[in-house]
């Protein structure tokens, strides 16, 4: 029968494009959220192929902190024409025009505003009822309880104490007026699947991923990469050249690099088998305070 | 893992692995989440600094004692469950050997979290059922193997853990594997198999132990990375429920879908359902390019030679294995929602990709999950399980869950809150005649009289309001008007369907009023735009005064 059963890969990725129709035909209007990141553009390969040779019939939105990495955006709408993609940018304008930003204000203050607050308004004004996140259980621990079909209320808040049963392939896409679903397609992937997905896939990702000479500073042990002026001369001062790359991608100042000579899809892998750390550790907002990704999920952030 | 592979042969090899579900039940006290932590641990993907924040935490909230680590602290993720120490929901992990990826759902043990059971086993191909050595198979470990025989898991490993406390004695290990064959074997569950073990210790887990030499299986890791799964999946009845119909151009029109059971090939004789329309497959389309043939549980896009009706919630088989198609047909039920079971509501049922209403006809009884006793039961409630009788609006295709579980399985949709309030699993059809609320000889002689057999409450229970009739009137007509459309819209936000009628496009207001009484004895609000009050009581007249119109409303809600 072995020419009947599927690689782990191919199971997950069929999993995946089940999914995304499921939520295609039974909701008015989604949305796929696009973050730029590795798992972002899986995602997105995975919608590409869930309607092949169709086009995707839902928009990509990609919610701008406007502290992102300058290579991210470049790669963003170098895709976006090259693919074709109906993609809506959106911020948080007002607080942008306030000048909120994390040397400023702090990742707690910034990440709320520019992140959580600008991703509820965007879903507001678009009217969503459904949003696809890219976000894997193996992330972190709050994520691991979440259903693929996340209940939202009219508020945008994730109750994990109260999520709907969910069981086989069966999902409930039911909602009143102003409810919404997030919908996590990659539940179930791993940082290694996602790794190799891209690369049998052949999926072009953001070159921050791979090792390069970057002048990074030390802050708290998280190398910050020097990606503009708005980082504070006296930080800039300390800057050094390292041969550095990253393993998630968000706000520059609030994402560290890792020291690596991984400068190959296959080095990356290779990296990912032997690593000892995990992925998120490079994330300094998820040390604000104990258990505060749930706190964040539970007030609308991914 | 072989550091000198190199890394294109790691990649050869690793892309050939498969996927094993399990699902792991057991109590707070048996040892699970060590169980799992150890997996994971001994497996080498429990990374570093998960270690060094488990130190932290173990020192602070852990309940293993000084200086140990407390594994279960790797997978209690939310907040109040540490707290509490235990684990409410389905919690999934990740772990990967050379051979295999495994998910882990793990679920909590305790009686009012069967719920968390089933959502976790659902997709499970294998279950491990802990027990402790020195207190064996007790009720738990009968509940949980039942609810695994009801999901129809395949494979199950009876973990007798804790051995070193009863010093790994092969007697204790005799008796509590003879007592669990005993109980399981009127299951029907095809492969079951017994291990010592000491998760704490790691015997029998990775590492086949020295304390146990008397036993001649492999550690359970082994056995996990080699049971076979593959064919566990039905091959046998191709079975393609229609997700999403793809039009990207005049000439191409391709049905997407999950292949639930069953192989198609490229030039098949296939038959739609419920239509009965046939043709062949012309194409099995990917993003890649076209393949000859799919299996499940493979996501495709199928084109056919014939252009024919075929919709989401249709189904594609082949011409001469059809599944059952029917309105009637009795399921084992599971309750899932705090709110219980109202026998007299309507509900959404969603099978495949068919969303349809359903009614509960009777339930036949309930099973007391502990005893597996079944006795007389008029609703169930949450963690409760019976087999009940449907009726659907539309038919279902199906077939049993025990031979397709794709296809025979299904959740119940509250139409109010919109919650999975429960999931079945279908038996078979049932004979029109054996229903009991079918049309009986009392029933036609009051409908012969003249009399409707819809209950004002039965009607209540869909619209959720009284039926009433708002005249709305005043001095505007762009203030009635809002006035009017405003009460539709609130209305019809709290669940009820509002009818909107204008007198002004009748001759006969009086007639019109009346016909709107007689609507609203039958459960429905009607609005009734430049209406009158007729001097009744049963009309509710609303003056529209602008300004406060909203605040008006608000007090009819």
């Amino acid at each position: 029968m072995k020419e009947y059963n599927l690689s782990h890969l191919k199971e997950l990725e069929a999993e995946s494009i089940h999914i995304i129709r499921e939520v295609a035909a039974e909701f008015e209007n989604p949305v796929m959220l696009y973050s730029i990141g590795k798992d972002s553009s899986v995602m997105v390969r995975l919608a590409e192929k869930a309607f092949a040779p169709g086009r995707v019939p839902f928009p990509l939105m990609h919610i701008d902190s406007k502290w992102k990495f300058k290579e991210m955006i470049e790669f963003r709408d170098t895709y976006a024409k090259e693919f074709g993609w109906n993609l809506i940018v959106e911020y948080n304008k007002e607080a942008y025009e306030a000048g909120i930003g994390p040397f400023t204000h702090g990742s707690k203050v910034h990440t709320d505003v520019m992140k959580t607050q600008a991703l509820l308004q965007a879903l507001d004004k678009h009217k969503f009822d459904a949003a696809f996140g890219g976000a894997r259980r193996d992330e972190e621990k709050s994520r691991a309880k979440e259903r693929i079909f996340s209940f939202r209320d009219r508020f945008h808040k994730w109750d994990p104490k109260n999520q709907r049963p969910e069981l086989w392939d069966i999902y409930n896409a039911k909602v009143q007026k102003g409810e919404s679903i997030r919908v996590f397609p990659l539940s179930n992937w791993t940082e290694l699947d996602i790794w190799q997905y891209i690369r049998l896939e052949n999926i072009p990702i953001v070159p921050l991923y791979y090792a390069k000479e970057r002048p990074v500073v030390n802050v708290d042990g998280n190398l910050i990469l020097v990606d503009d002026d708005r980082m504070p001369a006296e930080m800039r001062e300390k800057a050094e050249m390292k041969m550095v790359r990253f393993r998630t991608l968000g706000c520059y100042p609030l994402t560290g690099a890792v020291e690596s000579e991984a400068d190959t899809i296959e080095k990356i892998v290779e990296e990912m088998m032997i690593t000892t750390k995990s992925e998120r550790t490079t994330r300094v907002i998820d040390f604000d305070q104990e258990a505060s990704m749930e706190q964040k999920k539970r007030e609308g952030y991914f | 893992m072989n550091q000198t592979l190199n890394i294109s042969e790691f990649l050869d090899q690793d892309e050939k692995k498969d996927l094993l579900r399990l699902l792991t039940a057991g109590s707070v006290d048996d040892g699970k989440s060590t169980l799992i932590g150890k997996l994971l641990f001994d497996s080498k993907k429990l990374y570093e600094d998960q270690l060094d924040a488990l130190a932290r935490d173990s020192e602070r909230v852990g309940n293993a004692g000084e200086n140990t680590i407390d594994y279960a602290l790797l997978l209690d993720g939310l907040k109040a469950e540490r707290e509490q120490g235990i684990t409410i929901d389905v919690a999934y992990r990740y772990f990967s050997t050379n051979k295999r990826k495994f998910i882990i759902a793990d679920t909590p043990g305790h009686e009012q979290y069967t719920r968390n059971m089933i959502t976790g086993g659902s997709t499970a191909n294998l279950a491990i059922i802990l027990v402790d050595a020195r207190t064996g198979v007790i009720t738990q470990t009968r509940r949980h193997s039942y609810l695994v025989s009801l999901l129809g898991i395949k494979h199950v490993v009876l973990a007798v853990n804790k051995m070193d406390l009863v010093d790994y004695s092969k007697e204790v290990f005799d008796k509590i594997v003879k007592d669990y064959t005993d109980f399981v074997a009127p299951l029907g569950i095809p492969d079951v198999k017994c291990f010592p073990l000491s998760a704490l210790k790691g015997d029998n887990v990775v590492n086949k132990s020295e304390n146990t030499p008397w036993f001649d299986g492999i550690p359970l890791l082994d056995y996990l990375e080699t049971v076979e799964i593959a064919n566990d999946n039905n091959f046998d009845d191709f079975r393609y429920p229609i997700q999403y119909v793809l039009r990207p151009n005049l000439d191409f029109r391709g049905f997407c879908g999950k292949v639930a059971s069953g192989i198609v090939r490229k030039g098949d004789e296939v038959m739609a359902i419920p239509s009965g329309k046939t043709s062949k497959v012309k194409g099995i389309h990917t993003y890649e390019g076209e393949i000859d043939y799919a299996f499940p549980p493979q996501s495709v896009t199928i084109t056919l030679e014939d252009e024919i009706d075929l919709s989401r919630g249709e189904m594609l088989v082949h011409v001469n294995n059809k599944p059952t198609i029917s309105r009637n047909f009795e399921a084992m039920l599971v309750w899932m929602d705090e709110k219980g079971m109202d026998p007299d509501q309507q509900y959404f049922i969603k099978q495949t990709t068919h969303t349809t209403r359903v009614r509960i006809d009777n339930i036949k009884y309930k099973v007391d999950v502990n005893t597996m006793e079944k006795s007389d039961c008029k609703a169930l409630s949450l963690n409760e399980i019976g087999k009940c009788v449907f009726i659907t609006n539309e038919p279902l295709f199906f077939d049993p869950y025990n031979k397709n579980k794709n296809c025979g399985s299904f959740i119940i949709i509250d139409p109010i809150t919109n919650n999975t309030s429960a999931v079945g699993m279908i038996i078979g059809e049932v004979d029109e005649k054996e229903l009991t609320t079918t049309i009986t000889e009392d029933d036609k002689a009051t409908m012969r009289a003249g009399s409707s057999i819809v209950s004002v409450s039965e009607r209540k229970k869909i619209t959720g309001v009284d039926g009433k009739v708002f005249a709305i009137t005043g001095e505007k007509q762009e203030c009635i008007n809002e006035y009017a459309y405003t009460l539709e819209r609130r209305l019809f936000d709290t669940g009820a369907m509002p009818i909107v009628i204008n007198a002004k496009e009748f001759i006969d207001i009086e007639n019109i009023m009346l016909i709107a009484k007689k609507i609203a004895t039958q459960g429905y609000s009607v609005i009734v735009i430049n209406g009158t009050e007729m001097n009744s009581d049963d009309v509710i007249v609303c003056k529209a005064i602008d300004g406060n119109i909203a605040s008006d409303v608000e007090s009819l809600i």
